[in-house]
């Protein structure tokens, strides 16, 4: 990419790293034989996988009474699970487009990472939707497909269609951004490759890229195109998520403040899940040079301001609650923070109102051990919101008659395990056979050797002053 | 103008015009030989050579069918077609016979709907004056336990199986034997209604003069009928006439749900209670006073209720007698005062209605009874509300008779003993020593359908069939006689027991033509206007009722011979204030005393009060529990005369403080799969006073024991959270006054001001340019019985989910009935709303699905699963549905049920749908629902099209009210009303014409949803306003 990067900036990549080094360091994890490390993890995702797909079989086999789910209560884990995952995916595409868009080139970075995350996590988000399915043999009934049951379509006012649009279109740009991405990378790959195996394998995925001047050209039309195309997808996905909700009579989801709520959520909890996963990576990778603590402090600027929208929600909803004096409304947010389910509402509160606050402080921003926990912390606190929602909202509506209590079953975690067997399988399938930084576009980013640093200066560490005076515009 | 067209010829046979061309021309294909194929028709269709190119396709496609048909498994098995189809038998016709149902004492008449011969469902039969064409939820339940595998296939030596033959030759044998010896012989029954029945026990005795028929019931009465033979000669029990009087006062009765006959009360109770377009117009109503221990059904209703102990009964009864008597005359009784709410209300309410009251007591000791009969004689309610001169037959048990019998067995003196239709060793109180003693008596028969506990230890069992399958009559009140016949031939090896007994009588076997003589000689004989015997059994056949023909018979009266000083000296002696624990014992609505409880359709009918089903527990008030540091669920050990039973706590708004009330009729051992094991048997606590049976004990232990046992609830929030939107109510005189008191009207606010909310609106509604069906659901009448759960589950093909299943809120029911109690907290109190008060207010709702006209859940179906028809209905495609429940969450009425399992041919769910005896009870009309799909109330979309079908063959409109749903048509107080809202003929538009200003009012208006149903307001015949009314939120929401 035509990036041209002023000398008085930050370096993004430190350690001095020239484009042999680029190619080496992250091609080696693709070329190399699995390091133990990732032995180890890929067999305790492939057990978790195995023991979920299990459960999830016995889940279809019997009928979906193996849940906790009831008469009042028609949806919880299965569907807060569902959002939660769509929720992750977010930030995949918001890295990779909407930064791209506004020229933020430390993405470069993380954005395939991210991709891959929010592929795999809309892949699990999917299988949510297959699984809360009372008959998930017929489900693709919800897609507009001609058939011979006669004039049947699919309801176009329910937003359960709606979903099904918007998430297969997010899924198919999402995995076009992200291939077409790795096509530079691939070819590199197989240009190094030495098993004619490893050639013709990552050769056809690479369809002929040459590295031409007009194939180069071209890619960067698509990503720009494909930027183009995804930024409203970030939007309207989870907007569209939202209205699950948002276009029901139950009081506590009939709100119109769900869209932007949602949205921001979602990016808070896809930064979260971005940032767990990544500095995993650096470490075991050793990609220390690449994904640096600049970045992890720009996504906890990111999680701290969606975090805050978050918060800003919540008590919106509080309000207009108690403003628009309808008495069920009222009720029902009464009832979240001090009903039965108190202890999910202030959970929710407590990780994503509260202790993303922390990363006002400059410290903690930068720590790796207080972000990777506060990370956690806040897609723990997104599930709960998610919860929140869903099960305190049905658990009391209208008819006090029909209140009641949802308690989860064994099936109903086991199905949730499910899903991180299978995201896990698949990211570190992926961690291990692709490279896991953008290798091609990381390499338009780093300074030329003019500007190169002292090779003693390994990295920007916090406040440290370093020889080369252009370092210290930005750190001052 | 010259003719320019040219003519062109097919050949020179068209120019030539010859014959065969001209015959063949319009045929597609040119035929060469045509004079030679004609004789070949008999080669058959494509044989002969001119087969047309439709008939290859014809013949083509049927053979393209036939192939792929066979290619296919037929899914069809077992399903046997008629080889000889019965005349008047037509395949998806329903058939319906009256018949009578008799379970002990309760009676109904009924009409009973056959499809292809066998009984599908149980209808009310309008020619009866007695049910009034009404049921209730056992009769609704009844057909059910026609197909019940758990009963036995044929007779039985102990546990060896036999024929008829074998059984009868043995028995007879005995039976010589015994007769030789001289010893007692013994037929033990519970209440027989049948004249001709117990015509055929004289003949038996007449041929075994030793032996004696003894009746008994497991709820006894019998204190009543000897109070009356006291204070008027007449060992019965009378007729009572709650829709004539205008202050009812109860004392312990549960008359609507399980005292004598319900059937009756019912109906004319709500006759009573209901004002407006239900009543005509009328604006005055009964008041009713119930004074009791646990809250009953009946107490739920009353509008002043008064929890006591059971040791006050009879102080109540007798310082109401006292209150009554200083204000109309009368000497005062020597009792204790007893100091309890409302008596001296009740009483001066009483005083001001002579003529128009009515006292009853549950109590089984004569001498309450006498002083209630002293005190219903002073209201000068004999001759108006209390007919003694047309007594029923309900309950005619001899508690003495039975106590005798058992101390006989005990004493070896009894040679034979039989059963019919009574279980005593399960529902005795001296069970134990009777099952003890029984082996004792040389010959025991038992004539139960299943080995049940009494069975179980007799030497033969020569099962009787499910009245379904029988002949025979009743007699339920003097005068008033129903025919039983069977709706299908005998499932299994068994025989009528009256057939049984004239056989062993040494007469002939057949009661058919037994109980057809019987009626030649009793009844014909007083007819008038029948040709012939025949034509009179015909029409009593088909009517199901021969009932006096006189119009509203006047009530007898009688003159009060009682001994009121003795009685009222007893009770003085009997009825002592007492500090500790208390028991009662109550039967529940649809259990009742047991002998129903294999049937699933009873056990998961929550009890109208507390909700509870699939258990029996130990009712205490919320003082109690927490004076006792227990909770619900937790387990207690009731202790009475020495026997304990442990039970979980139930936390019962309205149970009097220190009492423990526990429900009868569980515990059974020996029924069946659903029954046995659920709950505990209390029969056992009845104790015998003075020979009579006490379903109360004054003196009882209740200790906390380890552990706890869930209650299987249908409901579980108590209050209804002062929601007006929910629930509207008012009293009788602000209603007097205002027709729309007690309506909650909210106001949406907009630029121009506040307007309805259902004026503002998105959707552009459906048309329902022929029918609009509707409902109207009158929450004054309904008094919470659950008939139409029932009759819904019948009509339905809905699925039992048990006990396990309620526990996690997934019951199926498509129709239920809600129960708030009030409570006594301020409305913004959320923390205090959900507590009841300790003896609340109780409001009864029937809810179903709404057919909202702005239906939420059809917007959201992503498949169209769920959608409107032009009829105002909402509609379930069963087999479109996807199950993602979406709809049932947007349901702001949450009356949408999943099929979380396979509910049939699943051994989880053992409830009759796992056999194919127990799905000959499905009815063929509606689909049973595979898992993974939502299901819901279609108002009974198939009787709706039944009707439109038959209106259309017989080319004319539905009539009004022609069409009713299963709930409608089941209710026995006429608080639902069905019909078609664009007719203005029918019921419900008038109805809901009459009170569209008044107190018809649509649950959870303000959300605009626009259901089809209609409720109308409560009315409670209070001075005071009601509980919930002064709690509501007054302020609109914008």
């Amino acid at each position: 990419m035509s990036h041209v990067t002023s000398a008085v900036r930050t370096p993004l990549v430190t350690g001095g790293k020239t484009y042999a080094d680029v190619t080496e360091d992250i091609s080696k994890q693709v070329e190399g034989n699995p390091t133990r490390e990732w032995t180890i993890a890929f067999t305790i995702a492939v057990i978790v996988l195995t023991y979920g797909t299990a459960c999830l079989f016995w889940t279809w086999w019997e009928g979906l009474g193996v849940w906790g789910l009831n008469k009042t209560v028609g949806w919880a884990w299965d569907i807060t699970n569902f959002v939660w995952w769509v929720g992750i995916g977010h930030a995949g595409t918001l890295i990779s487009a909407i930064l791209l868009l506004f020229r933020q080139k430390w993405r470069t970075a993380v954005n395939r990472a991210a991709e891959a995350m929010t592929i795999f996590a809309v892949i699990c988000a999917a299988s949510f939707i297959m699984m809360h399915a009372g008959r998930p043999w017929v489900a693709y009934w919800c897609l507009p497909l001609p058939n011979t049951l006669g004039s049947l379509w699919v309801n176009f006012k329910s937003p359960l269609v709606w979903d099904v649009f918007a998430i297969s279109t997010y899924f198919t740009v999402s995995l076009v951004f992200w291939y077409m991405g790795l096509i530079p990378d691939l070819a590199t790959i197989r240009d190094r490759a030495k098993s004619k195996v490893s050639r013709y394998i990552y050769g056809a995925f690479a369809m002929g890229w040459n590295g031409s001047a007009k194939t180069w050209a071209r890619y960067e039309y698509m990503s720009l195109i494909l930027a183009g195309l995804s930024t409203p997808l970030v939007l309207s996905v989870h907007t569209i998520v939202s209205f699950d909700f948002a276009t029901s009579v139950i009081p506590g989801w009939h709100t119109t403040i769900f869209p932007p709520y949602f949205v921001a959520g979602a990016i808070f909890s896809g930064f979260a899940m971005v940032q767990n996963l990544v500095l995993i990576i650096r470490v075991v990778f050793k990609l220390e040079d690449y994904i640096t603590v600049e970045h992890i402090e720009s996504m906890n600027k990111v999680i701290t301001l969606t975090g805050s929208i978050v918060g800003v929600a919540y008590l919106t909803e509080f309000f207009i609650a108690w403003y628009s004096g309808v008495e069920f409304e009222g009720y029902a947010f009464i009832n979240r923070a001090t009903g039965p389910y108190w202890w999910a509402y202030w959970a929710m509160m407590t990780c994503n109102v509260i202790t993303p606050q922390l990363f006002w402080s400059r410290a903690i921003r930068r720590s790796i051990v207080w972000t990777f926990v506060l990370s956690v912390v806040v897609n723990i606190g997104m599930w709960f919101e998610r919860f929140v929602i869903i099960v305190t909202s049905l658990h009391r509506d209208y008819l006090p008659s029909s209140w009641a209590m949802f308690h989860p079953t064994l099936f109903d975690i086991s199905d949730y395990i499910f899903s991180f067997g299978l995201f896990f399988t698949l990211f570190l399938l992926f961690s291990k056979f692709l490279p896991v930084v953008n290798m091609a576009e990381v390499k338009t980013i780093i300074k030329s050797s003019s500007e190169k640093l002292p090779v003693s200066v390994s990295g920007v560490a916090k406040g440290e002053r370093v020889a080369n005076p252009t370092f210290n515009k930005n750190v001052e | 103008m010259e003719n320019t067209s040219k003519r062109y010829w097919k050949g020179l046979e068209e120019l030539r015009n010859d014959a065969t061309f001209v015959k063949n021309a319009d045929s597609e294909f040119a035929n060469p030989d045509l004079s030679e194929s004609s004789n070949d028709l008999e080669e058959g269709l494509l044989g002969g050579s001119n087969t047309q190119r439709r008939d290859f396709l014809k013949v083509m496609g049927f053979g393209m069918a036939a192939v792929s048909l066979a290619a296919c498994e037929t899914p069809v098995h077992k399903a046997i077609p008629y080889i000889n189809k019965p005349e008047f038998t037509f395949p998806s016709i329903s058939d319906y016979y009256a018949s009578t149902f008799v379970e002990g004492g309760d009676y109904v008449s009924v009409l009973v709907e056959t499809r292809e011969g066998r009984p599908i469902k149980i209808e009310g039969n309008p020619s009866s004056t007695i049910s009034k064409g009404k049921t209730t939820a056992r009769a609704q339940a009844s057909v059910l336990s026609l197909y019940d595998i758990d009963k036995l296939k044929g007779p039985k030596r102990g546990d060896t199986d036999i024929d008829w033959d074998t059984a009868d030759r043995e028995i007879l044998s005995q039976l010589s034997s015994v007769a030789a010896k001289g010893s007692a012989i013994r037929i033990v029954s519970s209440t027989i209604l049948s004249p001709a029945t117990k015509a055929v026990i004289a003949d038996f005795v007449a041929k075994y003069p030793t032996a004696r028929h003894i009746m008994y019931d497991a709820n006894s009465v019998f204190g009543i009928k000897q109070a009356n033979q006291a204070s008027f000669g007449k060992a019965v029990i009378p007729s009572y006439d709650f829709s004539k009087a205008q202050t009812i006062v109860s004392v312990g009765a549960d008359f609507l749900g399980t005292w004598i006959a319900p059937i009756e009360y019912m109906g004319a109770y709500a006759k009573g209670r209901q004002v407006g377009a239900m009543a005509g117009g009328k604006k005055t109503m009964s008041r009713h006073y119930q004074f009791e221990t646990g809250l009953s059904m009946t107490g739920a209703n009353a509008d002043y209720r008064t929890a006591i102990k059971p040791s006050q009964e009879g102080l109540v009864v007798a310082a109401l007698y006292n209150k009554v008597a200083a204000k109309v005359g009368g000497g005062a009784l020597s009792t204790p005062s007893v100091d309890v709410a409302h008596l001296d209300k009740a009483a001066t309410d009483l005083a001001n209605s002579r003529g128009k009251a009515l006292v009853v007591s549950g109590s089984n000791d004569p001498n309450v009874q006498t002083i209630v009969n002293a005190l219903n004689n002073l209201l000068g309610s004999y001759g108006t509300t209390i007919d003694i001169n047309t007594p029923v037959n309900y309950r005619q048990g001899d508690d003495q008779q039975m106590n005798a019998f058992i101390d006989e067995v005990k004493g070896g003196r009894v040679g034979a003993a039989f059963f019919i239709a009574a279980n005593p060793v399960y529902d005795h109180p001296r069970g134990a020593e009777l099952a003890e003693a029984l082996p004792k008596v040389q010959l025991s028969v038992s004539f139960a359908d299943r080995a049940d506990e009494t069975a179980s230890l007799a030497k033969y069992i020569t099962p009787a069939p499910h009245y379904l399958e029988c002949w025979g009559d009743a007699e339920p009140k003097q005068g008033y006689f129903s025919l039983m016949q069977p709706a299908i031939t005998l499932i299994f090896k068994t025989r009528q027991y009256q057939s049984s007994l004239l056989k062993w009588a040494g007469k002939p076997a057949d009661y058919q033509a037994y109980l057809k003589n019987y009626w030649r000689a009793n009844h014909y004989s007083q007819a008038s206007g029948f040709s012939s015997f025949d034509a009179f059994w015909v029409k009593c056949l088909n009517d199901g009722v021969l009932e006096p023909n006189v119009g509203a018979a006047s009530a007898g009266g009688a003159s009060f011979t009682g001994n009121v000083a003795q009685a009222a000296a007893a009770i003085a002696q009997r009825y002592k204030p007492t500090t500790g624990m208390e028991l009662s014992l109550y039967e529940k609505v649809g259990v009742g005393s047991g002998a129903m409880a294999n049937n699933p359709w009873l056990q998961e009918l929550p009890d109208p009060v507390s909700k509870a089903c699939w258990d029996n527990y130990a009712c205490l008030s919320q003082k109690t529990a927490k004076e006792m540091g227990v909770a619900q669920n937790d387990m207690v050990t009731v202790t009475v005369n020495g026997k304990s039973v442990e039970l979980p706590v139930l936390v019962q708004p309205g149970q009097a403080d220190n009492t423990v009330s526990i429900a009868i009729g569980y515990g059974r051992e020996k029924a069946g799969k659903s029954a046995n094991g659920v709950g505990k048997n209390v029969f056992p606590f009845v104790s015998l006073t003075g020979g009579y049976a006490t379903y109360a004990a004054f003196s009882a232990k209740v200790e906390k024991a380890s552990g706890s046992h869930e209650i299987a609830q249908t409901q579980t929030h108590e209050t209804v959270m002062g929601r007006k939107a929910v629930l509207q109510e008012t009293v009788l005189a602000a209603y007097q006054k205002n027709p729309k008191a007690g309506r909650y009207e909210p106001k949406v606010q907009t630029s121009e001001g506040p307007v309805n909310p259902t004026d503002i609106t998105l959707w552009n509604g459906y048309g329902k340019p022929n029918h609009s069906w509707g409902m109207v659901i009158d929450l004054n009448s309904c008094i919470g019985c659950g008939t139409c759960v029932v009759a819904c589950n019948a009509e339905n093909n809905i699925q039992v989910v048990g006990r396990k299943e309620v526990l996690r809120r997934r019951e199926m029911h498509w129709m239920r009935i809600d129960r708030y109690y009030s409570s006594d907290a301020d409305v913004e109190d959320y923390t205090a709303l959900e507590v009841a008060s300790a003896n609340p207010e109780v409001t009864f709702q029937p809810m179903l699905c709404q057919h909202c006209s702005n239906a939420p859940c059809e917007t959201v179906c992503p498949v169209l699963a769920t959608t409107h028809s032009t009829e105002g209905l909402n509609q379930m495609t069963y087999n479109r549905c996807i199950g993602t429940r979406y709809c049932a969450n947007n349901c702001p009425y949450k009356v949408r049920r999943f099929n979380w399992f396979k509910y049939f041919d699943n051994d989880n769910f053992d409830y009759h749908f796992n056999n194919d005896l127990g799905k000959m009870v499905i009815n063929p009309d509606v689909t049973v629902r595979s898992r993974g799909v939502i299901e819901k109330c279609s108002f009974c979309v198939q009787r709706i099209q039944e009707g439109k079908l038959t209106a259309k063959k017989e080319r004319r409109r539905l009539a009004p009210d022609e069409v009713q749903s299963a709930c409608a048509q089941s209710c026995p107080t006429n608080a639902i009303i069905f019909g078609d809202l664009n007719n203005p003929e029918s019921t419900v538009s008038k109805v809901v014409m009459g009170e569209q200003e008044g107190r018809a009012f649509h649950v959870l208006e303000e959300i605009n949803v626009r259901p089809q149903i209609s409720y109308l307001t409560k009315i409670r015949n209070k001075d005071e306003e009601p509980k919930d009314n002064k709690n509501a939120k007054q302020e609109t929401p914008a």
